[in-house]
C-alpha cells in the first residue's frame, strides 16, 4: 500500500520547497541572463526617423532591420502593401518611391528618409478611386486579391513610363508581379483601359 | 535578420573604407537586404553610400560615365545609352523588373552576389559563403552552374546581365582606395574566376570603393543583339545569355566581340570566336562555326550538359541578329 500512496506529507513538503526555491531563482537567472544575452545576442538599433507617406509626415522610433513593408503593416495599420514572399520575387509589396516603383520589401526604413513614399492606400483621391483600381475592378483584374495592390501601384508606374504600347510591352514591363490566379489577361486590360483614357 | 548599425555618409572622403564581413556598403539593397534576411549576411554595420557617390551618367569626350550609384533604369533609358551604347541598355533590360532596375545602382550590379541556391541556404556547405566548407553544388543541384573557369571549389556563375554588355564592350571600372588614390580597373579583370578562394567574387581591393564606369565610344552601336535563355520568358536569371556585337566594314566583319552570362564565376568572353570572325564575311555559315569554335572545349557538370548546345544556338542567334538592326 506504501508504495503505491502518490501524494504523502513528504512529497508535499518536498513540492512545495522545490516550488519556493524556484520562484527565488528567476531573479538571480534574469539578472544573469541579461549579462550573457548581451554578449550572445547583439543589441537591436532603434533610431527615430522622419518619413513622408502618403503625403502625410510620420515620425516613428524604428528598429533598423525594419523594412518600409514591415513599417507599413506593423506600425502604421498600412496594411495595403502585401506580404508575398519578403525576398523582391513576387511584386506584391510594390510601392512608389519619388514617384518610381520599387520594392518595399527590400527598402530598409531608415533608407527611405527624404523619399516621397507612395503606396496603394495613397492612390484614390478623396475617396474616389484612381482610374487604374476602378479600370481592375471593371476588367476582372484580380481573383483572389492578394496580389493587386502591387499589380495597381505597378500598372500606374507602367503608364507613367510609357510602356503600353504593345500587350507584349505592357506584359515585360509587369513581369516583376507575379500572380497565382493567373488574372494576367484583365489587368493587361485594365492597363490598356487606362492607357487609352 | 541580426541587428546592426546604420551610418549614412554624404561625401566619398567621410567613408572610412575598410570593409569586412562585418562592415558592409548598402547602395540599393536589393541583393544585401535579401541576404541578410537569409543570414548570409550578417553585417555588424551598414555604410549607406547613396548619398556620397555621383548617380549621373553623362557622356564626355567620348567617354561614357556611368556613376556608381546611377540606378540600372537611369543607365538603360538614357539618350546617350540608347544612342551610342544600345547593347548596355539591351542587357540591363533584359535583366531583373522594372521595381529592382529602378532600385539598384550600377556599381552595386557590378558588385552581387551569385544565386547558386546552396550560397543561400546556409545549412549547406559552400565554399563561397563559408570557406573551406565545401562545395555543394559539383555534385549536386548543378543545373544553373558553371560550365567554363570552374574549379571543385565553386561551380558557382555571375548572375549580371549589365555586366555582360561592359565585358563585351572592354568598359573599365574606377575606384578610389583608402589613401584617396584613385585606381582603374579593364573590366575583364574586374570579376575572377573562384581560384583558391571562391569567397572573393572580384579584384577590387579591400579598401576601395568603385566610383564609376566607364566605356569609350566605340563602332557597335549598329549591329549588335543581347539574346537571354531562361525558364521564363521575363524576370528571371540567365541560363545562358549572349552579347554580340559586329563593327562592320560592308559585309566583312572587322572586329566582334562576344560574351556570356551563366557560363563561368565571371563574364565570360569568347576571345577565340571573336578572333576567328575577324576579317570574315558576316554569313550564316561562319557564324555557325564560330559558335561550334566558342562552345567545343566546354565541360558540362552532372546536370547543366544541356547548356552546351543551348550556348551554340545562342550564340549563332546573337551573330544572326547582330544583323537584323
Amino acid at each position: 500500500m506504501e508504495g503505491k500512496e502518490h501524494y504523502s506529507r513528504r512529497s508535499f513538503l518536498k513540492i512545495s520547497g522545490l516550488l519556493a526555491a524556484f520562484a527565488a531563482v528567476p531573479v538571480s537567472v534574469k539578472a544573469f541572463y541579461q549579462d550573457v544575452k548581451q554578449y550572445l545576442i547583439p543589441k537591436k538599433n532603434v533610431s527615430r526617423l522622419t518619413l513622408s507617406i502618403n503625403k502625410t509626415s510620420h515620425t516613428l522610433y524604428v528598429d533598423t532591420r525594419t523594412t518600409l513593408l514591415d513599417l507599413f503593416r506593423e506600425q502604421l495599420n498600412l496594411t495595403g502593401s502585401k506580404k508575398g514572399c519578403d525576398h523582391g520575387q513576387c511584386g506584391a509589396c510594390t510601392v512608389h518611391l519619388n514617384g518610381e516603383r520599387a520594392l518595399s520589401c527590400l527598402t530598409l526604413a531608415s533608407m527611405a528618409q527624404g523619399k516621397e513614399i507612395t503606396t496603394i492606400e495613397g492612390l484614390a483621391s478623396k475617396g474616389d478611386l484612381h482610374p487604374m483600381q476602378k479600370a481592375f475592378i471593371e476588367c476582372d483584374g484580380f481573383q483572389c486579391g492578394y496580389c493587386t495592390p502591387g499589380q495597381i501601384m505597378s500598372a500606374v508606374a507602367c503608364i507613367n513610363e510609357g510602356h503600353t504600347g504593345s500587350v507584349e510591352e505592357i506584359k515585360e514591363y509587369m513581369s516583376g508581379n507575379l500572380c497565382r490566379c493567373g488574372a494576367y489577361n484583365g489587368i493587361v486590360q485594365s492597363i490598356q483601359k487606362v492607357a487609352a483614357q | 535578420m541580426r541587428p546592426f548599425n546604420l551610418e549614412k555618409v554624404n561625401t566619398v572622403a567621410e567613408i572610412s573604407l575598410i570593409k569586412s564581413a562585418k562592415r558592409q556598403f548598402i547602395s540599393g539593397g536589393t541583393n544585401l537586404v535579401d541576404l541578410m534576411k537569409k543570414n548570409v549576411a550578417q553585417p555588424e554595420t551598414l555604410i549607406d553610400v547613396t548619398s556620397a557617390l555621383s548617380n549621373n551618367v553623362s557622356f564626355q569626350k567620348d567617354i561614357l560615365n556611368i556613376g556608381a550609384m546611377a540606378s540600372n533604369s537611369l543607365v538603360a533609358n538614357h539618350k546617350d545609352v540608347l544612342e551610342k551604347f544600345p547593347l548596355i541598355s539591351k542587357a540591363i533590360l533584359a535583366g531583373a523588373s522594372p521595381q529592382i532596375r529602378n532600385m539598384a545602382s550600377s556599381a552595386g550590379n557590378l558588385l552581387q552576389r551569385t544565386r547558386c541556391p546552396y550560397f543561400y541556404d546556409v545549412t549547406t556547405p559552400c565554399n563561397k559563403r563559408k570557406p573551406n566548407s565545401g562545395c555543394s553544388a559539383i555534385e549536386g543541384n548543378n543545373r544553373m552552374s558553371a560550365v567554363a573557369g570552374y574549379n571543385d571549389q565553386c561551380v558557382a556563375v555571375h548572375p549580371s546581365d549589365f555586366c555582360i554588355s561592359l565585358a563585351a564592350l572592354d568598359a573599365s571600372v574606377t575606384a578610389i582606395t583608402a589613401e584617396q588614390k584613385e585606381i582603374k580597373i579593364p573590366f575583364n579583370d574586374f570579376h575572377k574566376l573562384p581560384e583558391n578562394t571562391p569567397w572573393v567574387d572580384n579584384n577590387l581591393p579591400a579598401d576601395a570603393i568603385i566610383t564609376k564606369i566607364d566605356v569609350a565610344e566605340n563602332k557597335f552601336n549598329k549591329n549588335f543583339s543581347y539574346v537571354k535563355l531562361r525558364d521564363r520568358t521575363s524576370y528571371a536569371f540567365a541560363l545562358v545569355s549572349v552579347a554580340a556585337a559586329l563593327d562592320l566594314n560592308g559585309n566583312r566583319i572587322s572586329e566582334a566581340r562576344l560574351a556570356s552570362g551563366g557560363v563561368a564565376h565571371k563574364p565570360w568572353r569568347w576571345y577565340d570566336a571573336e578572333r576567328f570572325l575577324q576579317g570574315k564575311s558576316a554569313t550564316e555559315d561562319v557564324f555557325l562555326e564560330a559558335a561550334k569554335l566558342a562552345t567545343k572545349d566546354l565541360k558540362p557538370l552532372s546536370e547543366n550538359g544541356y547548356k552546351i548546345p543551348m550556348l551554340q544556338g545562342a550564340i549563332f542567334s546573337a551573330l544572326k541578329d547582330c544583323m537584323n538592326q
